[in-house]
């Protein structure tokens, strides 16, 4: 997030996106909640009518996978009603000429074509947003999980940058992180471009100096794969082996069928975990490890904030701490690498990586700090590009609509989209194992509008198989008022009826993120 | 400018136009009791016990429902305000089942259906919170004796029928902390005010399981009394030593800080942190709240395994490492650094992450490293 989660409370104008933020991040969402009982305005933008739905100004639904249509509808209204904020611009920004020209053919008229929002809602939105003195923008995997993922995000920048909405308390551009540390496993260096805080490793000074703090030798300047290439490569037999910690792809990645035959593929399969997951079942080697409440650490939460994790109470059996294990592998391997305890590697973690340098275990003993803190004296930073961006100035991107890779058609009829529900996280493993949590939510189910269930023939709770190009899977019928004609949710989390055994495997070209959010499939009642 | 000070029982003190005098009591470490009053939200007036006495004004105040004023002079325990507070909780320690042994029953003028229906209820039992409930804490503190006093009679049978949270009705003091919790906290309005005023109930009065509730148990931590009780029998272990731990939430990405309490090595309960600590400001959800028992599940791994002819095989440390570090270079010597991949962790730590990281790329040498941020 550029901003902070109290922000949130404190913006005029909220734009929740591609986010159903009650089930995915309830207690973020309390502070959107508060804002609107405060008098603020909410508009909620989703294929799905989500919860927050109802607690919105205005809900506006867009054909699944049509983002930038609306994003440059938007953007064509402020800017021929003269909304946008031009001192902001000139100072600020660049390329706003191509964006404008860009957005010149995307009319109200012209975006209700593409997208079905009525030309007039999306006119009082974009007047919501421009008039707001700070409106703010929320989005969550219902933006990035397509294959035009990052220029959706890109879409959603320009128009906080069109009305000059950053670097404010109550502003910003605010992607929700959907697991505990997903921000910290990027700002450590879990991605295959970069080292910790985003140093590109084909920068020769970056590499250079992790030489020199690691003494070592040879850092590769090619980045890496990321993961959705690394199990193309497993299928097609260049990568040998995987080395998996925490992390059950085989419920989580799109396309299971493929990605069960490119990881039955490898090698040598690695798995740590503290369960016996589905990945762990075909794993060489499982390494039992230790989960949250047990390991000394810190997590960094969606809006960069560095906080403590605590141990309370000691691992089962012979089970050992993640990192513990890496060094000794490290070791057995020929690399030393020893550390008295998690403080001495955050101790290192502070001294190669700028944004982390001025956070101690000390200074977050109480109260985290958001990144960067350059240095011990320096506060942390909740809002970022106050007074520039990263690369000096904000460059505004001139991007066309471009339609999913995979649409409705005469064999396959209806769009599906996937996500999550309030009672479970992620594959289940965690979540599953509460009773009380399964009783809340106890199987999978597909979420469909009652009109479509009776056009498919069955009644809610009947059991329908669904099939894409791809496989098919056996589930319970939920004929409900958040699901729209045609378009069909199912939740990921439930292994027996995993809605990835359908979702498409395409990927965004730059981030190399699935199209979870918009495949094909068909639904008949049950056979079995 | 104007200058903003009060003197509560002679402590002079600033204060913001607007502070309640609670708020800037609160905030200055004195302590005015309340029953009702929940930080963050707007006062109900409706437990009548944070009352106090302003010098030179005939009646007392509610605390929380009072403007700081200029030059205003404040008796927070004064004799007059401490005879309030008795009457105000005597009379919350009548309006229900408040059997802690600071007060006897008197059922004399019950029904013998009325007596049935407390011995079935189980309403004959101590009081669950026993020890762990401010009404009784401030019963104690300002001796309260209620000996004699006739019990209302139990109108509402326990609500059991819900994971993780019991409703027990007659214990409630109709305080409205949790309404206040459900509706300005979590804004969820799952809760209201029902049956004139005598009930706290979801829409149409169903069971919460089947309401607008999606169990964040704010109202859990909120509820002063034993109305709102945790369905684990946490209780029965109360006088067992507890340690309290603060740590940040595992599941998504809102970093919740919680407060773990654990007991033999077992998390017995997960509450909110501090009220005015970010991000969440003591609220937490139904995952953060409840779900832990994955911590202790007995499906948990407890020793490196080893597939040896299609079947996974206990095996000790040494061996599972000893095979990870031969095999892995060994392809890396035949097939190149690129031929190997790590997947690291969004569940796992920083200092975890940056393991895998360095162990990656200064070891394997290769930089074929990520984690499920995409999916």
């Amino acid at each position: 997030m550029t901003n902070t989660i109290a922000d949130i409370e404190t913006s005029d104008m909220i734009l929740v996106t591609g986010s159903n933020t009650t089930e995915n991040h309830p207690v973020l969402s309390t502070f959107v909640k508060r804002a609107k009982l405060k008098g603020k305005k909410l508009y909620v933008i989703d294929p799905r009518k989500i919860k927050l739905a109802e607690y919105a100004d205005k809900w506006l639904r867009p054909h699944p996978g049509t983002d930038i249509a609306w994003i440059n509808g938007l953007m064509h209204i402020i800017i021929k009603d003269d909304l946008h904020n031009t001192s902001f611009i000139s100072e600020r920004c660049e390329n706003f000429e191509a964006l404008k020209e860009t957005v010149k053919k995307y009319t109200p008229e012209y975006v209700e074509g593409i997208t079905g929002i009525k030309a007039a809602d999306l006119a009082e939105v974009a007047h919501a947003f421009a008039k707001a003195p700070a409106a703010a923008i929320l989005y969550c995997m219902g933006i990035t999980q397509h294959t035009c993922g990052t220029d959706n995000v890109k879409s959603l920048a320009n128009l906080s940058l069109l009305c000059g909405h950053l670097g404010k308390p109550g502003g910003g551009v605010n992607p929700l992180r959907g697991q505990n540390n997903v921000q910290g496993a990027c700002d450590m260096g879990g991605l295959p471009n970069v080292f910790t805080a985003y140093q590109p490793v084909n920068n020769d000074e970056a590499r250079a100096r992790l030489e020199n703090a690691w003494d070592i030798t040879g850092l590769s300047p090619t980045p890496g794969l990321p993961v959705t290439e690394m199990i193309q490569k497993a299928h097609d037999g260049e990568m040998k082996s995987l080395y998996i910690i925490g992390e059950n792809p085989l419920v989580s990645d799109p396309d299971l069928n493929h990605a069960r035959k490119s990881i039955g593929n490898l090698d040598f399969l690695v798995v740590q975990d503290i369960f016996f997951t589905e990945t762990a079942q075909m794993a060489d080697v499982v390494l039992p490890s230790f989960c949250f409440a047990e390991k000394n650490g810190t997590f960094s939460n969606t809006e960069r904030r560095v906080q403590r994790v605590r141990k309370a109470v000691e691992a089962p059996g012979e089970s050992r701490q993640d990192w513990e294990i890496l060094c000794d592998i490290a070791t057995r391997m020929g690399y030393r690498m020893s550390y008295s305890g998690a403080e001495d590697i955050f101790r290192e973690i502070a001294a190669v990586t700028p944004s982390y340098r001025g956070i101690t275990w000390e200074r977050i003993d109480k109260k985290g700090i958001h990144w960067p803190c350059p240095d011990e004296n320096h506060e942390g930073t909740p809002i970022l590009h106050t007074k520039q961006f990263t690369r000096g100035k904000g460059m505004f991107h001139a991007i066309e609509h471009q339609p999913p890779a995979e649409l409705p058609d005469a064999q396959y009829p209806y769009i599906l989209t996937t996500g999550r529900v309030l009672y479970h996280y992620h594959t289940g493993t965690m979540t599953m194992k509460t009773k009380g949590l399964n009783t809340l939510s106890p199987e999978c189910f597909v979420e469909i509008s009652s009109k479509d269930a009776q056009k498919i023939g069955v009644d809610d709770g009947a059991m329908v198989d669904v099939s894409s190009r791809r496989g098919k899977i056996t589930a319970k019928l939920q004929v409900s008022s958040k699901a729209v004609d045609g378009t069909v949710f199912i939740p990921f989390h439930f292994a027996k009826a995993a809605a990835n055994m359908l979702t498409n495997a395409k990927l965004d070209p730059t981030a190399k993120i699935p199209e979870f959010k918009v495949c094909a499939i068909k639904i008949e009642p049950a056979t079995a | 400018m104007e200058h903003n000070t009060i003197i509560i029982n002679e402590n002079k003190l600033d204060f913001e136009p607007g502070e309640t005098i609670l708020e800037v009591a609160q905030r200055n470490k004195i302590d005015i009791p309340t029953l009702c009053h929940l930080k963050n939200t707007l006062p109900t007036t409706t437990c009548k016990v944070c009352v106090v006495e302003i010098k030179g004004e005939p009646e007392l105040v509610e605390s929380c429902a009072t403007k700081a004023r200029q030059d205003m002079t404040v008796l927070t325990e004064s004799p007059k305000v401490i005879a309030e507070r008795q009457k105000n909780i005597s009379r919350l320690l009548a309006s229900g089942n408040h059997n802690c042994a600071i007060r006897a029953f008197d059922t004399t003028d019950w029904t013998s259906f009325q007596l049935n229906v407390l011995k079935d209820d189980g309403k004959e039992d101590l009081c669950p919170v026993w020890g762990d409930c401010e009404l009784q804490n401030l019963a104690y503190r300002y001796q309260v004796k209620t000996l004699g006093m006739p019990l209302n009679k139990i109108e509402y049978k326990t609500e059991r029928a819900n994971p993780f949270i019991i409703r027990d009705f007659s214990r409630c003091i109709l305080c409205g902390r949790c309404v206040k919790a459900c509706k300005e906290i979590q804004v969820n309005n799952a809760i209201e005010f029902g049956e004139n005023g005598k009930k706290i109930i979801a829409k149409n009065d169903a069971i919460l399981k089947n309401s607008d509730c999606v169990f964040c148990g704010e109202c859990l931590q909120a509820c002063p009394v034993g109305a709102l009780i945790p369905d684990k029998a946490y209780r029965d272990e109360r006088f067992k030593d507890t340690q309290k731990v603060r740590t940040t939430c595992s599941f998504c990405g809102v970093g919740c800080q919680m407060d773990l309490f654990v007991q033999d090595n077992k998390i017995v309960k997960i509450n909110g942190a501090d009220a005015d600590l970010a991000p969440n400001n003591g609220s937490l959800c139904v995952k953060g709240r409840f779900g832990y028992e994955f911590v202790a599940s007995p499906e948990r791994l407890t020793t490196p395994l080893i597939k040896k002819d299609g079947k996974h095989v206990e095996a000790s440390w040494d061996e599972a490492l000893d095979l990870v570090a031969a095999k892995l270079s060994a392809i890396k010597e035949k097939f190149g650094p690129d031929s190997l991949g790590v997947l690291t962790s969004a569940r796992v730590t920083n200092e975890d992450n940056y393991i895998a990281n360095k162990f990656t790329r200064a070891v394997l040498k290769t930089n074929n490293i990520d984690h499920c941020a995409r999916l």
